[in-house]
C-alpha cells in the first residue's frame, strides 16, 4: 500500500472521529418539558432551550427579580410551546435583555428551578422595533 | 434636513455598482480579444472603470463620514451608531458597528489593493481584474438599497437611508422634517483604540484572501496551472500576517476590555475566520513546494480556493443572522441572506467547475513521496491544519444543518457544545502539538537532503535541549496534565529546532530565515496561550470570612474580594488598596477624584473644586470646568509591594441604559511573568438607600481636636455667608458656615456644613457629606454666651467595591510569539516579491 494512500485513510479516520465527537458532545434544542424530562431521567447534560420573556401588553417584562445586590437574576421564560418557567441566573442582569425577542438559556433543571449557566440573546433587527427616543 | 449629502453618497454607491460591472466586463473582453489594438481599448475602458470605482467608495466613505460627523440625525445610519458626545476619534468605528459600514471597508480595501494590482501586473491584470470586478459587484449590491421594480425585492441595504424610511414612529406621520436631537450612541464595548483598528485590520485580511483566489482562477482559466503561484504567493504571505494580527487584535481586545478573563471564546464569529487562518497557512506551504512536486500543485489550488470560499461563508454565518440562537455576537439581520447566499453560491458553484473542467489538465505524477523529503512533512502539517480547521467548522454549522434540514421539511434540535471552551480546547491542543511536532522535525528536511542516520544525527542535539528546557519548564511551572505536558514538549520542540536552523541560516543567508521566525513565534503562541488559559487562576480570593452576598453562590463568594476604600489588604504578596471613584476628563489623560469635583446640570461638565492632580501633575485648576464621560466610573487601586506603590489599577464600570445597564472592563497590572487581571464584580449601588446609623452630638470649640469616626477633625472656621445657593437670603436672614479640617488616611477632607435662620425663626440645616470617609456632619446649634458650637456626626459604612482577579501566567509569550511571528511572515514576503520581481524581470 502507497503512503499516500494510508495518509489518505488516516485522514478520513480522523474526519470521521470529528463528527462522532461533535454529535456526542453536541448539546440540543428542546422545550422546557422534555428538558424536565431528560433530568428526571438522570441526564444532567446542559441543554439549549429557546424562549421569549413574559411581557405584559405594554412590552414591560414581568417577573423579572433582580437580586439585593443585583449580582444574579431570576425571570420567566416562555417557550415555543408555551410554557412558562423561572429561570434562576447566577449573573447579574445582561445587557440589551428588555430588548431581545428571543433568550436562548443554556443549562439544566435542579428541582423545580431551571439554572442557567449562559445566556444568549437574539436583539430584533434595528429596522424593526426600534423605539424613537422623540424630542430628546 | 441635509438631503444632499445623502443623495451624493446614494449616487456614489450607484457609481460603484454600474463601474465595477463594467470593469468586470471590459476585463473579460479584453482576455478574450485577439486583436492586440481592441485589448489595449478594451483595457484602457476597464482601468477607467475601476478607477472610477475606487473614487465612487472613497466618496462614499466621505459621505457617510460627513453624515456622522456633522450630527446629522435625519439619517439612519448616524442616529442608530453614533451621538453628539461621540469623541472623534471613535467616530471612525461607526463604520463597523453597523453592516452596511463594513461592507464598505471591506470593498474599500479591495479597490486599493486592485489598483495596486493593475499598476504591478501586467500579464495578470486582465483575468485576475474580471475576479476583482465580480466580487466588488457582489459587495457594491449589498449597500444598494434600491427595489428592483419587477419583482419587488430589495437589493441590499443602504447607509444613506433616512431615518423615517428606516423607522415606523408615528412622530413622521404628523412631522416629516423631524429630526431627533441626539443618537443612539456607539456600542461603548467599540469606544476602545482596539476597535479603532483591529476591524480594518482584520477585513484588510478579508480582502487579501481575494488575490490568491483571484490568481489561482486567473491561472486555471488561462490554463497557466503553475505559473500564478509565483505572483500570489506573496500576497498570500501578507494576508496570513494581516489576517493574523487581525485575529490576534480581536483577542488583544477582548482581553482588555471584556470582562470573561479571556482573549478566545470560541464563539461561532471567532471560528469563522479562525478557520479561514488555518487552510491558509496550509495553503503557504502547499504553494512553496509547488515546484518540486506537482501533487502540491493540485492541493494549492484546492485550498487557495478554499480559503476564499470559507471567507465568504463566514460572512454568510455571520451577517445572515443564522448564528442568532448560537453566538453571542453576530450583526442582526438586514434581510440580506438570500443576497450572501448567492454570493457564496457564485463563486463555490463557478470555482468547483472550473477546477472539474480543469482537473485533468492540471500537471500530476504517480511518484512517490519519501518520508525523508520535505514534502512529505508539508503534507502532513498541511492535512493536520486542515483536519484542526474542519473540527471547528463542523460544530460552527450546526446551526447551518438545522436550517438545511428544515428546507427538507425535517426538524432538527442540535444545539452547539454547551461549553464551547471545554469543548474546543481538548481538540484543538493535540492539533496544536501535532502541528508543533511536524513543523519542528519538518524543518530539518527544508535545507538538508536527510536520510534516517542523518535525521538521526541532526535531530539528537535539538532532542535533547529540548528535554532539558522542557524538564525545566514543567518543574518551575509545576505541569502535570498529561495534555498539558504533551502540548509543552512539543512546543519546546518546535522553538528549539527553528532556533537551530535559524542560526545556520543567519550565518548563510538571513533572508531565508522567515519560515525558521514565524516557527519560533508559533511555538511561543502555544507556550503563552497553554499557560496563561490552562493555568488561569483566581488570586481575589475572599479572605475576610465575611459572605457578600447569599443569593450569589459560592463561587461569587469565594473568589471575590472586597475592598473597603482606604483600608488595606493583602492580594497575591501585594498590599492592596481601594482609593475610590475617578472620572476621567476628555481629551486629556489622567484620572480626576470624585470628592475633587462638582456636579454641574449638564451631566457631560463637571467643576473642579480644587487644584486637580494626577500623579504630582496638575491637570485642572480650581474652578475649571471639565468635560467628562458620566458613564465610566472607574476605581482607582492600588498596589504596593514592600511599601512601594507597584502598580495603580483603574478598573472601569460604565453605566448606558440603552446598552442595558453596567458594563465591566478590566485593568491589567502587566508583569514580565504573568499579568494580574482586576476588573469590578460588584460596584456600590448609587441608587441604594444610605444607613447613617445613629446620629452622634458634640460640642465644639475653635482649633480643638476631635476625633469624628476615629479620623482627627478640628473646627477651624466659621464665617456668615452672603449668599447661598438654592437659597435665598433677605437682610435679616443669617447662614453660617463653619469649615472642619478633617485627617483623612491620605489626605485633608473639609466638611462644610451650613446653618440657616430664616424669618427670625426658621432653622434650616445643610449637612455636609464626606464621601471618602463615610461621615456626615451637619451644624446643630451656635452658643455664642460659650463660643461653642453642636454639631451632629453621622456614620456610614464606608465607600466600597467588590473586585475580581486573575492571574495570567506567561500570557505576554503569547503577545510575544504574536509579534515573532509577523516579523517571519514579512521577512518571507520581502524575499518572494524580490523572487517575484526577479522572474518576472527575466521573462
Amino acid at each position: 500500500m502507497k503512503k499516500s494512500h494510508l495518509l489518505a485513510i488516516g485522514v478520513i479516520v480522523v474526519a470521521i472521529g470529528i463528527i462522532i465527537a461533535t454529535a456526542g458532545d453536541a448539546s440540543t434544542y428542546v422545550d422546557f418539558d422534555q428538558a424536565y424530562q431528560l433530568a428526571e431521567s438522570g441526564k444532567t447534560s446542559s441543554i439549549h432551550v429557546v424562549g421569549s420573556l413574559k411581557k405584559d401588553s405594554n412590552g414591560n417584562i414581568i417577573g423579572l427579580e433582580k437580586s439585593a445586590d443585583r449580582l444574579s437574576c431570576s425571570f420567566i421564560l416562555v417557550d415555543d410551546k408555551n410554557k412558562e418557567q423561572k429561570v434562576v441566573y447566577n449573573e447579574p442582569v445582561p445587557a440589551d435583555f428588555g430588548k431581545s425577542e428571543k433568550i436562548v438559556v443554556i443549562g439544566e433543571y435542579h428541582a423545580n428551578q431551571f439554572i442557567a449557566n449562559k445566556i444568549l440573546l437574539k436583539c430584533p433587527s434595528k429596522y424593526q422595533e426600534q423605539k424613537l427616543k422623540a424630542g430628546v | 434636513m441635509h438631503y444632499f449629502i445623502g443623495n451624493l453618497g446614494h449616487f456614489f454607491i450607484i457609481t460603484t455598482f454600474i463601474s465595477s460591472a463594467i470593469a468586470a466586463f471590459s476585463y473579460l473582453k479584453a482576455q478574450t480579444q485577439t486583436n492586440l489594438e481592441q485589448k489595449r481599448n478594451w483595457i484602457n475602458n476597464a482601468r477607467t472603470a475601476f478607477y472610477i470605482h475606487t473614487i465612487a467608495i472613497f466618496g462614499i466613505v466621505f459621505s457617510l463620514f460627513f453624515i456622522i460627523y456633522n450630527h446629522y440625525f435625519e439619517y439612519h445610519y448616524a442616529y442608530s451608531h453614533s451621538s453628539i458626545h461621540l469623541q472623534a476619534q471613535y467616530m471612525v468605528s461607526c463604520f463597523w458597528e453597523g453592516q452596511e459600514g463594513s461592507f464598505l471597508l471591506w470593498m474599500f480595501w479591495q479597490a486599493i489593493i486592485g489598483v495596486v494590482l493593475i499598476n504591478t501586473q501586467k500579464n495578470w491584470e486582465a483575468p485576475v481584474m474580471v475576479v476583482f470586478g465580480c466580487v466588488q459587484l457582489f459587495l457594491a449590491s449589498m449597500i444598494l438599497g434600491i427595489v428592483i421594480p419587477l419583482i419587488d425585492t430589495k437589493l441590499g441595504s443602504s447607509p444613506f437611508i433616512l431615518l423615517r424610511d428606516a423607522m415606523d414612529a408615528p412622530i413622521f406621520k404628523t412631522q416629516p422634517e423631524f429630526v431627533p436631537k441626539d443618537g443612539n450612541g456607539l456600542n461603548p464595548l467599540l469606544q476602545n483604540y482596539w476597535m479603532v483598528i483591529h476591524p480594518p485590520t482584520l477585513f484588510l485580511g478579508f480582502a487579501l484572501t481575494l488575490v490568491p483566489f483571484a490568481f489561482c482562477i486567473a491561472g486555471l482559466w488561462q490554463k497557466k496551472y503553475s505559473e500564478w503561484i509565483k505572483p500570489a504567493l506573496p500576497w498570500t504571505l501578507l494576508c496570513g500576517a494581516v489576517l493574523g494580527l487581525g485575529i490576534l487584535m480581536g483577542g488583544y481586545w477582548a482581553y482588555e476590555t471584556l470582562n470573561f478573563g479571556g482573549y478566545w471564546n470560541w464563539d461561532p464569529v471567532e471560528n469563522a475566520v479562525y478557520v479561514p487562518w488555518l487552510i491558509l497557512i496550509a495553503s503557504i506551504h502547499t504553494m512553496i513546494t509547488y515546484k518540486n512536486s506537482e501533487t502540491a500543485l493540485k492541493i494549492s489550488i484546492i485550498l487557495v480556493i478554499s480559503v476564499f470560499i470559507l471567507i465568504l461563508y463566514s460572512t454568510f454565518l455571520t451577517r445572515s443572522g443564522i448564528l442568532g440562537d448560537a453566538s453571542v455576537h453576530s450583526f442582526t439581520d438586514l434581510g440580506l441572506s438570500g443576497q450572501l447566499l448567492v454570493y457564496l453560491l457564485f463563486f463555490t458553484v463557478l470555482s468547483i467547475a472550473l477546477i472539474v473542467l480543469r482537473w485533468k489538465q492540471i500537471p500530476s505524477s504517480d511518484k512517490e513521496v519519501s518520508i525523508y523529503s520535505r514534502e512529505f512533512w508539508i503534507f502532513l502539517g498541511a492535512t493536520t491544519l486542515c483536519l484542526m480547521g474542519f473540527q471547528v467548522l463542523i460544530p460552527t454549522s450546526i446551526p447551518v444543518y438545522n436550517s438545511i434540514s428544515e428546507l427538507v421539511g425535517v426538524t432538527s434540535n442540535l444545539a452547539p457544545p454547551a461549553n464551547q471552551i471545554q469543548f474546543y480546547s481538548k481538540f484543538q491542543l493535540w492539533f496544536g502539538a501535532a502541528v508543533a511536532l511536524i513543523s519542528g522535525t519538518g524543518q530539518f528536511f527544508w535545507w538538508k537532503k536527510l536520510d534516517s542516520s542523518g535525521l538521526r544525527k541532526q535531530l539528537l542535539f535539538p532532542v535533547l535541549l529540548s528535554l532539558i528546557i522542557f524538564a525545566i519548564i514543567i518543574s518551575v511551572g509545576k505541569v502535570y496534565d498529561p495534555a498539558y505536558l504533551v502540548l509543552t514538549l512539543a512546543s519546546v520542540y518546535l522553538i528549539v529546532s527553528n532556533a537551530n536552523v535559524l542560526l545556520t541560516l543567519f550565518k548563510l543567508n538571513p533572508k531565508l530565515s522567515g519560515g525558521a521566525i514565524a516557527h519560533i513565534g508559533i511555538g511561543l503562541i502555544l507556550i503563552g496561550i497553554l499557560f496563561s488559559a490552562g493555568y488561569s487562576k483566581v488570586v481575589s480570593l475572599n479572605n475576610t470570612g465575611l459572605l457578600y452576598s447569599k443569593e450569589a453562590g459560592t463561587e461569587f463568594n469565594r473568589d471575590n474580594l472586597l475592598l473597603f476604600i482606604n483600608e488595606t489588604r493583602t492580594m497575591a504578596g501585594y498590599d492592596i488598596e481601594y482609593l475610590g471613584e475617578r472620572v476621567q476628563a476628555q481629551n486629556k489623560s489622567g484620572f480626576i477624584k470624585k470628592s475633587d469635583i462638582e456636579l454641574t446640570n449638564d451631566p457631560f461638565k463637571v467643576v473642579a473644586k480644587k487644584d486637580v492632580l494626577f500623579k504630582e501633575k496638575k491637570l485642572f485648576s480650581s474652578k475649571d470646568t471639565i468635560n467628562i464621560n458620566p458613564e465610566n466610573t472607574y476605581y482607582e487601586i492600588e498596589l504596593r509591594k514592600n511599601g512601594k506603590v507597584a502598580a495603580s489599577l483603574f478598573p472601569r464600570i460604565q453605566i448606558n441604559e440603552a446598552m442595558g445597564g453596567r458594563i465591566a472592563s478590566p485593568d491589567i497590572k502587566r508583569n514580565l511573568g504573568s499579568d494580574l487581571y482586576t476588573h469590578v464584580a460588584a460596584p456600590m449601588d448609587p441608587d441604594a438607600e444610605v444607613d447613617w446609623g445613629k446620629t452622634e452630638e458634640l460640642k465644639i470649640t475653635f482649633g480643638k481636636n476631635f476625633f469624628v469616626n476615629d479620623y482627627v477633625a478640628v473646627l477651624e472656621d466659621v464665617k456668615r455667608l452672603d449668599k447661598l445657593e438654592g437659597v435665598e437670603l433677605l437682610k435679616e436672614d443669617v447662614a453660617v458656615q463653619a469649615k472642619i479640617k478633617i485627617q483623612g488616611e491620605h489626605e485633608l477632607y473639609y466638611a462644610e456644613p451650613v446653618f440657616i435662620i430664616k424669618d427670625r425663626s426658621q432653622i434650616g440645616r445643610i449637612p455636609s457629606e464626606v464621601k471618602d470617609l463615610g461621615i456626615k456632619i451637619t451644624l446643630l446649634n451656635i452658643h455664642p454666651e460659650t463660643n461653642e458650637f453642636s454639631f451632629a456626626i453621622n456614620q456610614r459604612q464606608k465607600d466600597w467595591v467588590i473586585i475580581k482577579t486573575l492571574e495570567k501566567p506567561l500570557i505576554n509569550i503569547l503577545w510575544l510569539g504574536t509579534c515573532i511571528l509577523m516579523i517571519g511572515f514579512c521577512v518571507a514576503m520581502v524575499r518572494r516579491f524580490i523572487e517575484y520581481k526577479a522572474s518576472a524581470k527575466a521573462n
